[in-house]
């Protein structure tokens, strides 16, 4: 019975851990809990989009011409830009992460801050876009137009506009709803922001930046896949 | 106070502290982080989707008592199927077990507090709420005519009831139910007590993990197709559209990987309700506890791999055709691993005849009539005889209702008194079991000889085949008889919950870690972290007379 009452005695002291849940035996528990709890809710991210992009992978492999052509009218430009944007946006959540873990608050609040200036500068370039496609009469609906497109590799002939439609129905809705990824994003980073302005993560307990961050690499990830497949299919001069 | 008075012991004259009598209020219930409070929200809230759901259905049958379309109309019939299947399927089925049973259960089996994600857990069933009452709202201001199945591009282009509404109502639900799935795979991966390996996991939690699998890879497929379909309504995209030459099977292929392996989700956990039942009435040792769990696994993935056998008849190739045939036979074989292993535990077991059992038996047969009736369906042949007949109504009921139904009330019966603190009374149950078991047979056994016959399934009126009649009103004088058998359980645990008598800690001396605490239990599950040394099913030790254990060594 001693021995057992030693035992619970040190288990109390680890239960002193301000962050730590009443229902998780310990710190690490419960930080691993998290982050599985984030994995899998990024695998069923995965199939959120699978769907989406499983219907593109069908499409392209009908109407591969028609694809190229669409995809041609979209500013690879614009594109190429948020790409850099994203990918610096993922190097500063890490670092964010690294100066959570070393205690280091004012570079951990800088790093959030610049994540979600990356992610506005983003969200920004995209409305652009989206206005650009807008102007152009490429939204699908009523009013779309897409004529006189040269087909890729097929001198003389043009991409069929309805086939067109579909590409832009899919470009809108594969950057919409990664749009709306980051646009959660930013609401996770400013809840974070706050957090760690009022010093709420410890080298020992960091988990809330760690997962926050996980989310925004994977829509950064999805990115990386949209990016080639809508902007880059047909760009050869 | 004087000193020599003799005193009673104190606890005893003061009520032992519960999860139930922990707190009072709305309050309490409604921002409660605790997963067993939980579970009776979504008990309540199912419950009512189920009888809405039930009465869809009498209409139905009332409907087609005579061959006349004479009791509603033909758009009223449309959305009346359509509101019963959508209300069923998503408000009903998918969260009944692993949300009520599951919730209430999963932390208790593995030894834990709660589940790893309390708040998330309150998060789901208000995101249930939520989405139950969009569709309380769209049913009410019109409902939907599309069948639950939704199909382009009626639902997107030509309907015009509120399919986006309804759509919206499933996706959130559907979010519901990702979280719950969610948070059962971390607990079990997470939140096991010490010596909890595993192994020794009761086979109730495998086939919940199986479960979870299916609604994380699954759900969020169908939580996309429903976000494209109502894009393409709402915003005039045109993904699914074949006039700009998109393809109306794709919309199919997308909808069914979602919502064949839906049935799992619903079977899945009334399995596990099942086996745990079967070894505590037949007091032995589950026969082939790996083959039972692994086969629950062997579920999740084969149900992956076999949507397409709702499209045979759409259009597909007839070689990806063949295939999806022949993998439709294989999910045959984890089941039937589960219903032979079923068998060879009650073969020589002390069966006791108690409501609970009752149920599983009805389990048994029914879902070996409905899986043996899906074999016939996944043959090419005869698939195409019987599409979009009775005989496809008739199979999926018994799956659904004769399967997961017949679990889901086992299970309630079984484990009420821990949940309530109250016996039910048992003479009553049993007699609702035998009403619940009749009902079912009657309404939809006739259902199979009718779409063999060749009735079609959604008609309003078959005037012009009346002699379908009598087997008609056969069957809709059996689901008369199957809603009383399900309003009497809710009429007798209701009354349990004043009048019944208080149950033990383990009334049914049940092995697993749920029936080791207090009936009810206190609200963190256990007063001392259960430390499991024993493997799971242990009904031979548990029935052992001590003196016999003393005597084995020698």
């Amino acid at each position: 019975m001693a021995e057992a009452e030693t035992v619970m005695g040190l288990h109390q002291e680890e239960l002193q851990h301000p962050e730590l849940l009443h229902h998780f035996a310990d710190a690490e528990q419960q930080r691993n809990s998290a982050s599985l709890g984030m994995w899998v809710f990024l695998g069923t991210e995965i199939m959120f989009f699978g769907g989406m992009f499983c219907a593109y992978l069908i499409y392209r492999h009908w109407y591969f011409g028609d694809f190229g052509a669409a995809s041609k009218s979209i500013d690879a430009t614009l594109g190429a830009t948020n790409t850099a944007v994203l990918i610096c946006s993922s190097l500063t959540v890490v670092l964010a992460v690294w100066a959570a873990q070393t205690a280091r608050k004012t570079l951990l609040v800088t790093m959030l801050t610049i994540t979600m200036l990356l992610g506005l500068v983003f969200l920004g370039i995209k409305a652009k876009e989206y206005s650009d496609k807008f102007e152009e009469h490429h939204v699908p609906g009523a009013s779309f137009s897409f004529n006189n497109a040269p087909l890729p590799h097929h001198p003389g002939q043009y991409a069929n506009p309805r086939h067109a439609q579909i590409f832009f129905s899919l470009y809108f809705m594969m950057t919409g709803i990664h749009a709306l990824h980051m646009i959660v994003g930013l609401g996770i980073f400013s809840w974070l922001l706050c957090m760690s302005w009022k010093g709420r993560f410890t080298p020992t307990y960091y988990t809330p930046v760690e997962v926050g961050g996980l989310y925004w690499h994977f829509v950064d990830i999805v990115w990386i896949y949209l990016f080639p497949l809508l902007y880059l299919i047909d760009r050869r001069r | 106070m004087s000193m020599g008075m003799p005193t009673v012991v104190p606890q005893q004259r003061f009520e032992r502290e519960t999860y139930l009598n922990k707190a009072y209020g709305v309050w309490s219930w409604l921002l409660t982080t605790d997963h067993k409070r939980i579970a009776l929200l979504y008990l309540v809230s199912i419950t009512f989707f189920f009888f809405i759901g039930g009465f869809f259905a009498l209409l139905i049958r009332l409907e087609l008592l005579t061959p006349a379309g004479d009791l509603v109309q033909a758009d009223t019939y449309n959305k009346l199927f359509t509101q019963h299947g959508m209300v069923m399927i998503f408000f009903f089925l998918i969260p009944s077990i692993p949300a009520t049973l599951g919730n209430f259960l999963v932390p208790m089996m593995v030894g834990a507090k709660d589940l790893a994600f309390p708040r998330i857990n309150l998060l789901s069933w208000y995101l249930y709420i939520i989405g139950g009452a969009l569709m309380l709202h769209c049913m009410l201001t019109g409902g939907v005519d599309t069948g639950w199945t939704f199909y382009v591009p009626f639902s997107s282009n030509f309907t015009n009831t509120k399919f986006v509404e309804a759509g919206i109502a499933i996706f959130i639900a559907g979010f519901s139910s990702i979280l719950t799935g969610l948070n059962f795979v971390v607990t079990i991966h997470r939140m096991r007590a010490p010596g909890m390996t595993w192994s020794r996991l009761p086979l109730f939690i495998w086939a919940h993990y199986a479960t979870s699998i299916i609604q994380l890879l699954g759900t969020p497929v169908v939580a996309i197709t429903i976000v494209l379909v109502a894009a393409e309504r709402a915003l005039h995209l045109g993904i699914f559209d074949p006039r700009l030459g998109g393809d109306p099977l794709l919309f199919q292929h997308l909808f069914w990987f979602y919502s064949h392996p839906a049935v799992y989700i619903m079977i899945l956990p009334s399995m596990g309700v099942v086996t745990e039942i079967i070894a505590c009435f037949a007091r032995k040792r589950i026969f082939g506890y790996q083959f039972v769990a692994f086969s629950s696994i062997a579920i999740a993935v084969f149900g992956f791999l076999v949507w397409a056998h709702h499209m045979f008849v759409a259009g597909i190739s007839v070689y990806s055709a063949l295939v999806f045939s022949f993998l439709s036979y294989a999910v045959a074989l984890p089941s039937a691993i589960k219903v032979f292993n079923w068998t060879a535990t009650l073969y020589k077991g002390s069966i006791h005849y108690d409501a609970p059992m009752l149920y599983a038996f009805g389990f048994l047969g029914l879902f070996t009539i409905g899986g043996l009736t899906g074999l016939f369906l996944a043959a090419l042949g005869i698939n195409v005889h019987v599409t979009d007949t009775y005989f496809v109504v008739a199979h999926f009921h018994y799956i659904m209702v004769g399967g997961a139904l017949m679990g889901y009330l086992g299970g309630m019966h079984f484990w009420w008194p821990k949940i309530s603190g109250k016996l039910y009374p048992e003479g009553w149950a049993r007699l609702a079991a035998l009403i619940v078991f009749i009902g079912f047979n009657l309404t939809f056994f006739p259902q199979f000889v009718l779409g063999y016959l060749g009735m079609p399934r959604r008609y309003y009126d078959y005037s012009h085949m009346p002699e379908f009649q009598v087997l008609n009103v056969l069957s809709t004088a059996g689901s008369t008889v199957l809603g009383v058998g399900y309003l009497l359980p809710m009429v007798y645990f209701l009354w349990s919950m004043r009048y019944g008598k208080p149950a033990s800690d383990n009334p049914w001396n049940a092995a697993g870690l749920e029936w080791r605490t207090a009936s009810p239990p206190p609200t963190l599950n256990f007063d001392v972290e259960p430390v499991v040394t024993w493997e799971a099913y242990n009904y031979e030790e548990l029935d052992a007379p001590p003196q016999t254990q003393e005597v084995t060594v020698g």
